[in-house]
This record gives C-alpha cells, sequence and structure tokens, in this order.
C-alpha cells in the first residue's frame, strides 16, 4: 500500500471516529489504534483477573452466609468481565496465552489499588464502595468508546460494577451502624483505601502520557484530574451520610469551584507501587503464576482429551 | 427442642453442603483456568445457596433464637454431622473433581428422594437443588472423564485421587439415628438404598474414563457422628473466624 493509500485509510478512520461509529475488528485500523487497544483491554482484563485475589482473601471468612454468597458472586463477576475482556482483545489479533504471558512477565500492567492487603472484612465494604466507585467513574464513558467490542463489554461490566459499588457501600453501612468496634473497623479501612483509590485515577493530567490520543480514539473522554475531582466530590457526601471521615485534613468545600480541594496525592508511593514494589506486588504474581503452572497439567489433559476424541470421531466416519 | 430428630437430619444434610461450598470458595481466584474457576465458583453458590434454605428451616424447627449464621458459624467441630469426604482439601484439581463427583452422583440420588419427602420444605429445597446439583454431576462426571482420557500424568493424577478418596465414600450411606427415625416418618430419604445404584454410576463414569475402580473395602467414617478428620479444624477457624471474633453482631 502506498503512503497515500495509508493516509486516505487513516483520514477515513478519523472520520468515523469523529461520527461515532464503532470499529469492528475486521475493519482496517491503524497499528497504533491495534495496539493501544489491546495495551488498554489487557490491563483491564488484568485487573479483573488480579482483583479477584484481594477480595478472594475473605471467601472463606465472611461473616454470614449471606456475605459470603455475595461475595463469592462478585468474585465471579471479576471472573466473567476478565472473560469478556480477554474475548474482545483476543479480537484485535492476540490469544489469552500470549496476554497471560505478558501479566506473567511482567510486561503487562494491571490496576496498581490491587497491590494493597485486604486485612479486615471491613476492606471488602472499603473496596465495593471506593474501588469500583472509582472503576465506574474511569469505566462508564467507555461505553461509548470507538472499539465495538470493549465498548459492549463494558455495558455489561458497568451494570455488575454498580451492583457491586452499591453492595459495598451497603457493608460499610452496616458496619457504621453497628457497634464502636465496627465503626472504628470501617474507618480504619477508609483510612487505608482512600488515598489508592484517588490514585487509581492515574497520575496527574501533566504526568499522563497516553491521555491526548486517548481522547481522540475516545479511550478516554474526561482527563485524570478531572475524574478524579468528580469522585471526590461524589464520595465525600456518601462518607458524611456513614459518620465516617475522610483521612484528608485539607479536604475543604469551595464555593466558588463549587467542588472539594483535596490535599496533596503521594505520588512517590504511587510510582513505586507501579514499578512493583508495593506491599502485595509480588504476592500477587506468585498467586497468579502459581494457579497457571499448577492448572498446566489440567489444560493439556483438556486438549488431550479433546484431540483424542476428534480422532475418535474421524475414526467412525471412515 | 421439639423435633430434634428432625433438626439432626436436616444438618446432616445442609452440613454436607456447607462443608463443600467453603472447600470450592478456597479456589476462587485459582482455578487452572477462567472457565473452570467460574464454574467452581458456581458450584460453591449453589451449594450455600442450598444451606442457606435448610438451615433457616433448621432455625425454625430449634425455635431458640438461633439464625442460620448461628447454626453454620456457632457450633463445636464435634456438632457438625457432614460426611469426611467433603472436608477433604483441595490437594489439587484431581481431588477437587474427584471429591465432586464422589460427592455429586450421590447427591443428586438422595435429592431425587428428597423430592418426595411428606415434609413440604425439604421437598421444596429438594426440588429447586436438584436442577443445580445435576450440572455439578455433568461438570465433575466430564472432568473425570477429561482427565483419565486425557494425558498420562492426568491419568494417573485423577486415579491417585479417586484411590485416595474412595474410602470415605461408604459413610455417604450410614444411617445416624436421627436420620432413622425420620425416615420410619416418611420425611427422610433411606440412604442405604442409594446404595447399588450409586456405585454402579461411579464406576461406569470410571470405566469410560479408562479409570480402574478401587477394590479396597475399607473404608472411614465418623463424620455423621462428629468425629472429623484433622482437616475439619482448620476449615472451621476460617468459617467462624468473624463469627468468633466478634460475637454479637450483625453484618
Amino acid at each position: 500500500m502506498s503512503g497515500d493509500q495509508i493516509k486516505n485509510l487513516e483520514a477515513e478512520f478519523e472520520a468515523r471516529i469523529a461520527r461515532d461509529e464503532k470499529i469492528e475488528p475486521k475493519d482496517w485500523m491503524p497499528e497504533k489504534y491495534r495496539q493501544t487497544h489491546i495495551r488498554q483491554i489487557s490491563q483491564h482484563a488484568h485487573s479483573e483477573i488480579v482483583g479477584m485475589l484481594p477480595e478472594g482473601n475473605w471467601i472463606t471468612r465472611a461473616p454470614s452466609l449471606r456475605r459470603k454468597v455475595a461475595l463469592l458472586a462478585k468474585v465471579q463477576d471479576e471472573a466473567g468481565h476478565g472473560l469478556y475482556l480477554y474475548s474482545a482483545c483476543e479480537t484485535l489479533g492476540i490469544t489469552r496465552d500470549e496476554l497471560y504471558e505478558q501479566l506473567h512477565s511482567g510486561k503487562a500492567k494491571y490496576s496498581s489499588i490491587f497491590n494493597y492487603p485486604t486485612v479486615t472484612w471491613a476492606d471488602m465494604g472499603a473496596i465495593g464502595w471506593l474501588v469500583d466507585g472509582a472503576a465506574i467513574i474511569n469505566q462508564v464513558p467507555l461505553c461509548n468508546t470507538s472499539f465495538g467490542p470493549y465498548a459492549r463489554a463494558m455495558v455489561r461490566v458497568c451494570k455488575e460494577e454498580s451492583f457491586h459499588q452499591r453492595q459495598g457501600y451497603e457493608i460499610m453501612l452496616k458496619l457504621c451502624n453497628g457497634t464502636p468496634e465496627q465503626k472504628e473497623m470501617a474507618q480504619d479501612a477508609l483510612n487505608r483505601w482512600w488515598w489508592p483509590s484517588l490514585m487509581m485515577l492515574g497520575p496527574t493530567d501533566d504526568m499522563s502520557v497516553h491521555t491526548e490520543q486517548s481522547m481522540k480514539w475516545k479511550l478516554k473522554r474526561k482527563t485524570n484530574d478531572e475524574l478524579r475531582q468528580q469522585f471526590i466530590d461524589q464520595t465525600v457526601p456518601q462518607a458524611d451520610i456513614l459518620g465516617l471521615t475522610i483521612p484528608d485534613p485539607d479536604l475543604k468545600w469551595n464555593e466558588e469551584r463549587q467542588s472539594y480541594d483535596f490535599g496533596e496525592i503521594n505520588w512517590d508511593e504511587f510510582w513505586q507501587v507501579v514499578k512493583g514494589h508495593g506491599p502485595m506486588n509480588k504476592e500477587r504474581m506468585k498467586a497468579r503464576v502459581g494457579a497457571w503452572e499448577r492448572g498446566e497439567w489440567v489444560r493439556d489433559a483438556a486438549m488431550a482429551h479433546a484431540e483424542k476424541q476428534q480422532e475418535r470421531k474421524n475414526k467412525q466416519v471412515v | 427442642m421439639k423435633n430434634k430428630n428432625l433438626y439432626n437430619y436436616i444438618l446432616g444434610i445442609a452440613d454436607n453442603s456447607l462443608i463443600l461450598g467453603q472447600r470450592l470458595g478456597e479456589l476462587c481466584g485459582h482455578g487452572p483456568s477462567l472457565e473452570t474457576d467460574i464454574a467452581c465458583t458456581n458450584m460453591s453458590l449453589d451449594l450455600l445457596g442450598q444451606v442457606r434454605s435448610y438451615y433457616q428451616y433448621a432455625a425454625k424447627i430449634a425455635g431458640d433464637g438461633r439464625t442460620e449464621d448461628d447454626i453454620a458459624m456457632l457450633r463445636k467441630e464435634r456438632e457438625y454431622f457432614n460426611v469426611l469426604l467433603v472436608e477433604q482439601p483441595n490437594t489439587d484439581f484431581g481431588y477437587t473433581m474427584a471429591r465432586q463427583f464422589l460427592f455429586d452422583v450421590y447427591h443428586f440420588l438422595m435429592l431425587t428422594e428428597l423430592e418426595k419427602s411428606t415434609d413440604l420444605n425439604l421437598s421444596a429445597i429438594a426440588k429447586k437443588s436438584i436442577k443445580e446439583v445435576s450440572y455439578h454431576k455433568r461438570f465433575s462426571s466430564d472432568w473425570i472423564k477429561r482427565l483419565g482420557d486425557g494425558t498420562e500424568e492426568s491419568h494417573s493424577r485423577i486415579q491417585t485421587a479417586i484411590n485416595d478418596l474412595w474410602t470415605y465414600t461408604d459413610e455417604l450411606f450410614h444411617q445416624t439415628e436421627a436420620d432413622k427415625a425420620i425416615v420410619a416418618e416418611g420425611v427422610g430419604v433411606d440412604v442405604t438404598k442409594l446404595k447399588d445404584a450409586y456405585y454402579e454410576e461411579v464406576n461406569a463414569v470410571l470405566e469410560e474414563a479408562t479409570l480402574s475402580v478401587p477394590q479396597s473395602k475399607y473404608f472411614q467414617k465418623g463424620g455423621k457422628q462428629g468425629i472429623h478428620t484433622e482437616h475439619m479444624g482448620y476449615l472451621l477457624a476460617d468459617l467462624q473466624y468473624m463469627q468468633r471474633t466478634y460475637p454479637n453482631m450483625e453484618w
């Protein structure tokens, strides 16, 4: 293809996106679009899968049968999200095994929030309320993103995430209306998860490397700082209802901006965790890689059985 | 308690599902593939859903203010009546599937009879559960066949798991005094009558899976009397952790 032809295709492609048309897997797309989407969708899928671990940590210890069932169902939803996101990603010409390999080797990233430990039951509430809350803010705009399979997967993901968020908030509410010890557990969870949740919305705009291109392709509709502000403004009143204190002495309503001002985020901590040195990075990877390696003989057996079945069928036909 | 036998009979059924559901719950997020992970979680969810119905009914019968959670989480180890089979650990995916399969075949037969119970509550729970358990049985049987037929390694692993867990199968067909009394009332299932159908079905699947049927005649028992294997205490330590650490609170 000549340079001019490619330019024409690119111009037509950008025009389609500008008209809000969906790009489908078989459509022509610039290589960079393909790679960016593989990176983002797989990162999202990996986050779902790694995200099962911190909550999975409390399934056997959930305090009531109702909570145990709800938590199991939630973690199972995350596995389901991982499944559709990997499938959406595979339409771009990469296999799930290759994507796993990228995760296991450390080449692919996942949301850093999952590198924090879940040390009490209240963390199940805080994760649902804050982490899923921040995820929804990040993800709702993706329901209208330009790549069709991703947009469609996100519609379903967002519905379930908002259910998870309500479930998390309800856990917090129950704790806050419970005994002083329960309320203290809730406050402690908020103290530990608040700042990592703010970091989840990504580095500040001046530090974010992908924003401009992603905006053009509708992979992003608002900047990280805008999303963070939206999250804070939405969450502070919810904390008030719970009677909990946001662990930020600089948090203050700004009448002029009609928004909350907030304190300095510890970006050193953010980068430390992103670079692999958070409290749980090594354990999370060990759990993922371990499950994959321990499962190898099972996957091999399933393949071998399927091949033998096929051979038997072929023989019967002959 | 007015109907202590019925209460104990229900616990005998419900505890099996509780303990197996708890074991499957341990695996959530650690399966050999996303699909098997989702399926095992599903079975855990089904079992725990059944458990809630049974314990809610048992709580009503007990009528002493205890809730489903009190019954599920605040008994002593000696007061759990599940069979030893379901408390065995998730040694590997072979053991997990073998345990599931050896229980599912029994569970399905038992529920089919329980659906005919003159106790309408138990009959309704059985009717709802049987659909779920028929899926469990299909899933675990398929995996027995896949692993048996698959590779040399999978064949040897699943055979080892079946051999090791076989010793816990006979207990499925034992009756406690409470069971006998409830069977006599036409409410309970006479599990002794399920034994032949059970081994026939199990053996057929093993044969199709190219596995050999263990010939050992030595069996273990005790769960139905509350005498468990050494694994049980640790399982309960997890299950009961919150209720024991923070007594009398609502969650």
